[in-house]
C-alpha cells in the first residue's frame, strides 16, 4: 500500500517555489518573475518509490498576515488542511528577507523543512552556509537546492518523507520576543489552554502571538475572555514599548533570524546585486525608461508579426487544403447538411482559430521572457509616476500587462493590489488590454485591409486606442465611483535572471494549450451553434437562382460544341464538355491536375483529338498559373527580379505551346478566356447571390438585419453584426463566424477569407470592427471572473454595458470622421 | 527628514514609519522598520523611489516614501 503525504510548498515571491514545484510533480506550471504571479493554490502529483506526494503550491507571500487574501489563504490551508509537511523555498541568496516568513511558518506548528533554492547564485556572490549549525539554531532541517537546474529536488523528497514519517526531528526553537511580551504570550496561552473549538486545531502560541498583533480573524475565533485578556495584554505593552506591538514582533524576528544567519553564514564579497544594478541605472532611468518601455513593447508586436505570419499562412493553407479533401470525397450518400457543417462549421470556424496559433504563442512567449526576466517588475516602476495621474500606482500595471495575454490571469492578478478601489478601478479596465483573442482578430483583419508597411503601425495604433481608453476609464473611476486615497506602492524589484528556455517553453506551451483547448471545445462548440444560426432556417430554393444555373451550363456546352471543329470531335458529342464542366467544378475551384480519362461510356473515336485538348489545356492552365503566383507580391513574387524570370519563362512556354499546334492553343485560350471564365463568374456570383439570401433568411441573419440599423453608423452590416453576437461570448468566435459567412464554398483558410473580406468592406470599417472589438463587451469568461473577484453582479454588468456604450461611441467618431475625411472608404479587393 | 527627499546613493536609517498596521506589516515583511538601513538606489524629486534594504531592491511610491521617517 503507498503511503500518502501532503505536501504544502509555501515561500516568498521569486524564491523559484514554483520552479521547486514544477521539479517534483513534473507538471507544468508558470514560473513568473515579479511578485504575485501565484495567485491561486495550485496542486500536484507525483510518486517517488512507494510514496506518493501530493504538492500544492501556496500562493508567494513576504509574511502570514491576515492583511492580504494570499498571505491568508497560504495561512489558513497549513492551520485547517493540515499538510503532512511544509516545505519552505527560501531563497539562499537573500536569506535573511526569506527567513522572515520561516520564523512564522515556524509558529503553525507543521513539520517544516527548508529548500534552500539558488544556492549556486549566492555561491557565486560568495554567500557561504554552515547547513548544519544554521539547521540546529532554526530547528529545521536544510535541503540545499538549485532549483533552476533541477539539482536537490531527490534530496528534497527524502527529507519530506522522514519528517513526514517521523524520523530523528531536530529539537524545535521559537523566536523569544523578549521577557514582556513572552509573559503575555504566556498569560494569553493559559485562558486559550481549553479545547474551545476556534482555536483546538491550532497551536496556543501562535493563537496568542496573533492575538497581540490583533489579528481580526483570530480575535473572531478565539472566546471574548481570551479577546478580554488579550486586549489587556495589547494594552499594557504598547504602553511598554510606547507604540505598535506589531514593529517590536518583526523587529525580533529580524533578531532572531539574524543572529542565526550571523552565526551560520558568512559573506565574503560585498559587491552584491551589481549587475542588475547597472543595468537599473539605464533601465529605470527618468529619460530612458519610458521610450525603451514603448519600444520594447512595439518590439514584441513587430516579432510577433513578422515570425508568426509565414506559419500562420502555411497552417490556414493546410485548413484550407483539409476543407478542399473532404468536399471532394464527400460519399455522395451521406446528407450534404452533414458535409456543410463540418467543413463550414468545424473545420471553417476551428480551423480559422487553430490557423493562428504561432501568432499568439508568440506574443505570450514575449509575455513571458518579459516576465520572467524582471522587466515587468521595472516596467511598473516606469509607470508608477504615470499612473498616479489617473489614480491608480504602478502596480496596477502588471495586471494590465498581462491583460496582453489574455484578459482572465490580468483580472485575478488584481490580487497584487491590496486596496479594493485599485483593484476593482483596474479590473474594470483590464479588458482594455488587447487580450491574445483579439490579437488574433487584428492578425486576420490587418493583412486582410493594411498593405505590409502600414500592418505595424495600425496594429500599434489599435494597442494604444486601449491604452488610452484604459487611462481614460480608470480616470473617471477614480473620480466619481471609487473616489479615494490609492494605497502607498510598496513592491519588490527582483534582481534580473536570464529566462531559461524551459522556463519560457513551458509557458508558451501551457498557454498553446489553454488557446488550443479553447479551440476544440468553446469556439467548436460555437462554431456549430453560430453554423447553424446562419444555416436554417433554411431558405426555399430559389426558381431564378436554379434558372441562372441552368442558362450558363447551357451556354457552356454551346460554347465547346462551337470549339469541337477545332479539336477534331463530332459536333454532336457531349463527353468532352461534360468532363470540361466537371472539371470546372460546378463553381468550385479546380486546378489543373492529370488528364482525367473520358467518361465510361469506353473508347469512343474522339478521345485521342480530346486528350490532345485536354493535355494542351493543362499546359495552359499550369503555365498560366505559374505567372499568377509570379506576379503577386503576397507570394514572394512581383516586382523582385525572380518574378520577373518566371513571368518571362511563362510568356515563352505559351509561345512554344502556340507554335506547336496554332489551332488546339487557340482553341484552349477560347474555352478558357470566353468560355470557362465567363461560366465560373456567373454561377461564382449566383451562388455569392444565394449565399447571401439563405444567410438573409437564416436566424442569425434575421437577428443582424434587426441590429442592422443600428449598426450602419458605424459602417458595419448585419453580416458583422452577427459575427460581433458570437465575439461576445468569445472573441476567437468572432473569426470562426466570419469565416462561416465568407466561406461560401468550402474555402476555410484565412487567406481566402481575406481577400473576400477585403472585397466587400473598405479600410475604414475593418479599422473600426477592430476598434468594436477592442472595447466592446468583455467576453463572457472575462465577465465571471470580475463576478468572482469583486463578489458581485454590478461590476461585470458595468463592464457590459459601460463598454459596450464606449465601443459604440468611439466607433461611431471614427467612421464618421474617416468617412468626411475620406480616409480609407475604397475597398481595395 | 523623510525618505522622499533623500537622493540617490544615500544610506539612511529609517526612524519611523507613518502608516496604517496593513501596510506597516507589509514593510516589516519585506524587512524596512524602524532601526533598519537602507541604501538610496534611486531618488529623486517625483515618482518612485528604489532603496536597497539587506538583499532585495524595492520601490516604494512617493506618497510611501514621504512618510518613512530616516536619518
Amino acid at each position: 500500500m503507498a503511503r500518502r503525504i501532503t505536501v504544502a510548498l509555501a515561500g516568498n515571491p521569486n524564491s523559484g517555489k514554483t520552479t521547486v514545484f514544477n521539479n517534483l510533480t513534473g507538471c507544468r506550471q508558470h514560473v513568473g518573475n515579479y511578485p504575485g504571479v501565484t495567485v491561486e493554490t495550485k496542486e500536484g502529483a507525483c510518486s517517488w518509490g512507494d510514496t506518493e506526494l501530493h504538492v500544492v503550491d501556496l500562493p508567494g507571500t513576504y509574511s502570514l498576515t491576515a492583511f492580504s487574501p494570499e498571505e491568508l489563504a497560504a495561512r489558513t490551508f497549513i492551520v485547517q488542511q493540515k499538510p503532512d509537511v511544509v516545505v519552505d523555498v527560501v531563497d539562499a541568496s537573500n536569506i535573511e528577507r526569506n527567513l522572515y516568513l520561516t520564523t512564522q511558518l515556524a509558529e503553525l506548528g507543521r513539520p517544516l523543512v527548508i529548500a534552500l533554492n539558488m544556492t549556486d547564485v549566492a555561491r557565486a556572490r560568495g554567500i557561504e552556509f554552515d547547513l548544519e549549525r544554521l539547521s540546529i539554531l532554526l530547528g529545521v532541517p536544510i535541503v540545499p537546492m538549485v532549483g533552476s537546474r533541477n539539482e536537490g529536488t531527490r534530496d528534497l523528497v527524502a527529507a519530506v518523507i522522514r519528517v513526514a514519517t517521523g524520523g530523528p526531528a531536530l529539537p524545535p526553537r521559537h523566536v523569544n520576543y523578549g521577557s514582556e511580551i513572552e509573559e503575555e504570550i504566556e498569560r494569553i496561552t493559559r485562558t486559550l489552554a481549553g479545547d474551545e473549538p476556534g482555536v483546538a486545531s491550532v497551536p496556543t502560541r501562535w493563537a496568542a502571538l496573533q492575538l497581540i498583533e490583533r489579528d481580526p480573524a483570530v480575535e473572531h475565533a478565539v472566546p471574548p475572555q481570551s479577546r478580554a485578556v488579550a486586549a489587556a495584554s495589547v494594552a499594557h505593552l504598547e504602553k511598554v514599548f510606547g507604540g505598535p506591538v506589531d514593529t517590536v514582533l518583526a523587529d525580533r524576528r529580524y533578531g532572531f533570524v539574524s543572529g542565526a544567519c550571523q552565526e551560520a553564514v558568512r559573506s565574503t564579497a560585498e559587491a552584491r546585486h551589481s549587475i542588475s544594478d547597472a543595468i537599473d541605472v539605464i533601465v529605470t532611468s527618468r529619460f530612458v525608461g519610458l521610450p525603451l518601455f514603448l519600444a520594447l513593447m512595439y518590439l514584441v508586436f513587430l516579432v510577433t508579426f513578422r515570425l508568426g505570419g509565414p506559419a500562420t499562412d502555411l497552417l490556414s493553407q493546410g485548413f484550407g487544403g483539409l476543407a478542399e479533401i473532404v468536399t471532394r470525397w464527400w460519399p455522395s450518400g451521406v446528407d450534404p447538411a452533414v458535409r456543410d457543417l463540418l467543413v463550414e462549421g468545424v473545420i471553417g470556424g476551428v480551423g480559422g482559430v487553430l490557423s493562428l496559433l504561432p501568432n499568439v504563442l508568440l506574443l505570450f512567449m514575449a509575455i513571458a521572457i518579459l516576465e520572467d526576466s524582471g522587466y515587468l517588475a521595472r516596467a511598473a516602476f516606469i509607470m508608477d509616476h504615470l499612473m498616479h495621474h489617473i489614480g491608480l500606482h504602478g502596480k496596477s500595471f502588471i495586471p494590465l500587462v498581462l491583460g496582453f495575454g489574455c484578459t482572465v490571469p490580468a483580472v485575478m492578478a488584481t490580487r497584487i493590489l491590496e486596496n479594493r478601489r485599485d483593484r476593482l478601478t483596474t479590473m474594470f479596465v483590464a479588458p482594455l488590454m488587447s487580450c491574445g483573442a483579439r490579437f488574433a482578430i487584428y492578425s486576420l483583419l490587418i493583412p486582410a485591409f493594411f498593405p505590409l508597411q502600414w500592418r505595424a503601425p495600425v496594429l500599434w495604433s489599435v494597442y494604444l486606442v486601449g491604452v488610452a481608453l484604459a487611462i481614460a476609464g480608470a480616470k473617471l473611476l477614480r473620480s466619481t465611483a471609487l473616489r479615494g486615497e490609492s494605497v502607498p506602492l510598496v513592491m519588490e524589484l527582483p534582481p534580473y535572471r536570464m529566462p531559461t528556455i524551459r522556463g519560457v517553453c513551458i509557458h508558451m506551451w501551457e498557454r498553446g494549450r489553454e488557446y488550443v483547448k479553447k479551440a476544440g471545445t468553446v469556439i467548436l462548440a460555437l462554431s456549430v451553434v453560430l453554423w447553424a444560426m446562419t444555416t436554417y432556417p433554411r431558405a426555399p430554393e430559389d426558381p431564378v437562382c436554379e434558372r441562372g444555373r441552368l442558362d450558363a451550363t447551357r451556354a457552356f456546352h454551346e460554347g465547346v460544341r462551337s470549339l469541337s471543329s477545332i479539336i477534331g470531335i463530332p459536333t454532336e458529342s457531349e463527353t468532352l464538355s461534360r468532363v470540361l464542366l466537371s472539371r470546372s467544378g460546378g463553381g468550385r475551384f479546380t486546378t489543373g491536375g492529370g488528364v482525367i480519362p473520358l467518361s465510361e461510356d469506353g473508347r469512343s473515336d474522339d478521345e485521342d483529338a480530346s486528350t490532345s485538348f485536354l493535355s494542351m489545356l493543362d499546359e495552359v492552365i499550369a503555365t498560366r498559373e505559374r505567372m499568377a503566383t509570379a506576379n503577386d507580391p503576397g507570394s514572394g513574387g512581383g516586382h523582385g527580379v525572380a518574378g520577373r524570370l518566371l513571368h518571362q519563362a511563362g510568356l515563352t512556354r505559351l509561345a512554344q505551346l502556340e507554335r506547336e499546334d496554332p489551332h488546339l492553343y487557340e482553341a484552349v485560350t477560347r474555352y478558357l478566356d470566353r468560355i470557362e471564365r465567363p461560366y465560373r463568374m456567373a454561377v461564382d456570383s449566383i451562388n455569392a447571390d444565394e449565399h447571401a439570401a439563405r444567410l438573409g433568411y437564416s436566424l442569425g441573419g434575421r437577428v443582424g438585419r434587426f441590429m442592422e440599423p443600428a449598426l450602419s453608423p458605424l459602417g458595419f452590416d448585419w453580416r458583422i453584426g452577427t459575427a460581433l453576437i458570437g465575439a461576445m461570448a468569445a472573441r476567437e468566435a468572432f473569426i470562426a463566424q466570419l469565416g462561416i459567412m465568407f466561406a461560401a464554398d468550402g474555402n476555410a483558410s484565412s487567406d481566402v477569407l481575406q481577400t473576400r473580406l477585403r472585397s466587400t468592406y473598405p479600410p475604414l470599417t475593418g479599422f473600426a470592427i477592430m476598434l468594436f472589438i477592442l472595447i466592446g463587451s468583455p467576453c463572457v469568461p472575462t465577465l465571471v471572473v470580475t463576478f468572482r473577484e469583486s463578489r458581485s453582479w454590478k461590476w461585470p454588468a458595468a463592464q457590459v454595458i459601460g463598454l459596450t456604450v464606449a465601443a459604440y461611441l468611439v466607433v461611431l467618431f471614427v467612421n464618421t470622421l474617416g468617412t468626411l475625411l475620406g480616409i480609407g472608404t475604397a475597398t481595395i479587393g | 527628514m523623510s525618505l522622499g527627499m533623500a537622493k540617490t546613493g544615500q544610506r539612511v536609517r529609517v526612524v519611523s514609519i507613518d502608516a496604517g498596521r496593513s501596510l506597516q506589516a507589509r514593510l516589516s515583511a519585506m524587512g524596512i522598520l524602524p532601526g533598519v538601513e537602507l541604501t538610496v538606489m534611486s531618488g529623486g524629486a517625483r515618482g518612485p523611489i528604489v532603496v536597497a534594504v539587506r538583499e532585495s531592491r524595492v520601490v516604494l511610491g512617493r506618497g510611501m516614501a514621504q512618510r518613512i521617517d530616516v536619518v
